[in-house]
């Protein structure tokens, strides 16, 4: 914005009275952009401020509005991890979380290097296809995978890997994603390496992997972000008994058992969002790029 | 080519093999107790006259009429402020991020908070301004009271896609109106407007897509003791029906409409592309 409106003030110069107006007008503009932020900014941010506030009250005081906790305490984050196998639903949700992450990197960059670097016939078919397949929505291999892995023993031995174990058999989105970055890489750097005697595994392992590390990154997130925040599947293919399932369905069950106790609730609620927004403020510019590279690239 | 193996396995069997499955399935009578029984075309004349099917349907298409709209012009309009690109505006954009890195249960549980009909945080301003408090989720209001909460959690995202649109066009042009004498409303309509409909095309799929799949919030906020809700979205409908209840066939079925239904709609945004879309 700065740099378009320095070109008509050297065109104005010879009138210096619009000048000021325009300057005016652009200061009146600025006032009015932070009023509309910062309203909006109270708005998005009031609910996490009132988690907080709420977590760290007392049960007795739950209905007074204040914002600072008085006295403050930690009584609700005890009674969680007394009451329910808290440290148990964390892990379950860290371990499948995890597994899927590395499961889509794997495969994902895997089939995105062979459809950005490998020619061979059908290639375009196959993409195209696979591509066909985000129009499909997941509700729809619900069912058929619920008997899959029922027929199969897992959902009764190891339940929790009907959560994780997909994500080893790729994806459309991660395979596009890590594809569109694998293009922007010159094929030179394929060449030479193959003149330098390395296979199609070392030059996807050593050549282009490192290279796609933004990328990477990017999808590491959503699919970490997305199997952490995950409800409709955990709460299908995981029995509701407290220490196999994931921390969003033992907050759900939580809803019903602790009806009314909001400072507890919120406690939960609290510990659930903590390490990514912990995360998230970290590694901000890498969660905000991945956004925007999914948007832009199609 | 080893490399395609695990792609080539899921797209086999993990979608092309459920998709066939889910078909089958859908001329099936299961309840995966006693054996499947075939049904021919009664899983889908259930759906005719099963009063949830008929008002998932509908709570579903009012839910995507507001929601999709909603999302889109808010997210819009804030992009355009965050473009301007005045001091503090990083603090702003994560701010605005937040909602889309939280989980929906815990984020629908501090809304249950907010709109709780007694002591909630929204009835004690609106009493405290002297007005009634309002019960925000009864079958009359819920709708609106959680498509509000999807709306603000998907403005973040919508955002940043458009704020990534709006960076890429080039500033040439709107200097060169600029000169022409081109107030900044024309330019927005003439200039960026048109060079962001790529970025607005993608986001109106996307929303669609979300809408079309509401589910979480739904459940938080609205799922009463026995599993119900009043506002059940289509996905809703689907998991009462193949997990609460068993009906494998009716849930398959279900699942297809749904499918359907999103891929009449991407057809049907494409074909609106060739009009609108404005390709540099």
């Amino acid at each position: 914005m700065n740099k378009s409106l320095s070109a008509p003030r050297s065109a104005e110069k010879p009138i210096p009275k619009a000048r000021f107006g325009m300057r005016t007008r652009k200061l009146l503009a600025d006032l009015a952009t932070y009023a509309i932020l910062i309203f909006g900014a109270i708005i998005m941010a009031g609910p996490f401020v009132w988690m907080i506030a709420t977590a760290f009250k007392l049960p007795a005081d739950q209905f007074t509005r204040t914002l600072i906790p008085n006295p403050a305490t930690l009584e609700n984050f005890q009674t969680l991890w007394d009451k329910l196998p808290f440290t148990t639903l964390i892990f379950n949700s860290l371990k499948i979380a995890v597994l899927s992450t590395i499961g889509q990197l794997l495969t994902c960059s895997m089939a995105a290097f062979v459809f950005a670097v490998v020619r061979f016939r059908g290639r375009e078919f196959l993409f195209v296809l696979l591509l066909g397949t985000m129009l499909i929505p997941p509700q729809v291999t619900l069912v058929p995978n619920f008997i899959l892995f029922r027929t199969l023993g897992i959902l009764k031995y190891s339940p929790q890997m009907a959560l994780w174990l997909p994500a080893f058999w790729g994806g459309a989105f991660g395979t596009f994603l890590l594809r569109q970055f694998f293009l922007t890489i010159p094929r030179d750097f394929a060449e030479a390496a193959r003149v330098d005697g390395a296979s199609l595994w070392g030059i996807f392992w050593k050549v282009y992997l490192p290279l796609a590390k933004p990328a990477l990154a990017a999808l590491a997130i959503f699919t970490f972000l997305w199997s952490w925040n995950d409800l409709l599947h955990p709460l299908i293919f995981l029995p509701a008994d407290l220490d196999q399932t994931t921390l969003t369905v033992g907050l759900s069950l939580f809803q019903t058992q602790y009806a009314g106790r909001w400072t507890v609730m919120m406690a939960g609620a609290l510990v659930s969002i903590a390490p990514v927004i912990v995360v998230f403020f970290l590694a901000q510019k890498q969660f905000i790029e991945g956004v925007a590279m999914s948007g832009v690239k199609k | 080519m080893i490399l395609l193996v695990p792609t080539f396995i899921g797209l086999v069997f993990g979608t092309l093999g459920s998709i066939v499955a889910t078909i089958i399935l859908s001329f099936m009578k299961w309840d995966l107790i006693s054996p499947p029984q075939f049904a021919g075309l009664d899983n889908y004349l259930g759906l005719l006259k099963d009063p949830l099917f008929l008002k998932s349907i509908t709570v579903t298409v009012s839910f995507a009429l507001l929601y999709v709209p909603g999302t889109m012009i808010i997210s819009l309009g804030v992009a355009l402020l965050l473009n301007r690109k005045l001091r503090g505006t990083g603090i702003f954009r994560s701010i605005y991020f937040l909602p889309v890195v939280s989980s929906a249960v815990a984020v629908g549980l501090v809304w249950s908070w907010i709109y709780a009909k007694d002591a909630g945080l929204l009835n004690y301003f609106i009493t405290n301004l002297g007005g009634e408090p309002v019960n925000w989720l009864s079958t009359r209001n819920a709708l609106y009271s959680v498509i509000i909460v999807n709306i603000w959690g998907a403005i973040g995202e919508g955002a940043i896609i458009f704020l990534a649109g709006l960076q890429a066009v080039p500033h040439d042009y709107h200097e060169a109106a600029q000169v022409d004498g081109a107030t900044s409303w024309q330019r927005f309509l003439k200039i960026t407007l048109p060079l962001l409909t790529p970025s607005i095309f993608f986001q109106t799929i996307i929303v669609t897509i979300n809408a079309f799949q509401a589910f979480e919030y739904v459940y938080v906020l609205t799922r009463g003791a026995n599993g119900a809700s009043q506002i059940p979205t289509m996905v809703y409908s689907i998991w009462q029906n193949g997990f609460r209840w068993f009906n494998m066939g009716s849930a398959s079925a279900q699942a297809l409409v749904l499918a359907a239904f999103l891929i009449m709609l991407t057809l049907f945004y494409n074909q609106l592309q060739k009009r609108w879309v404005v390709y540099e």
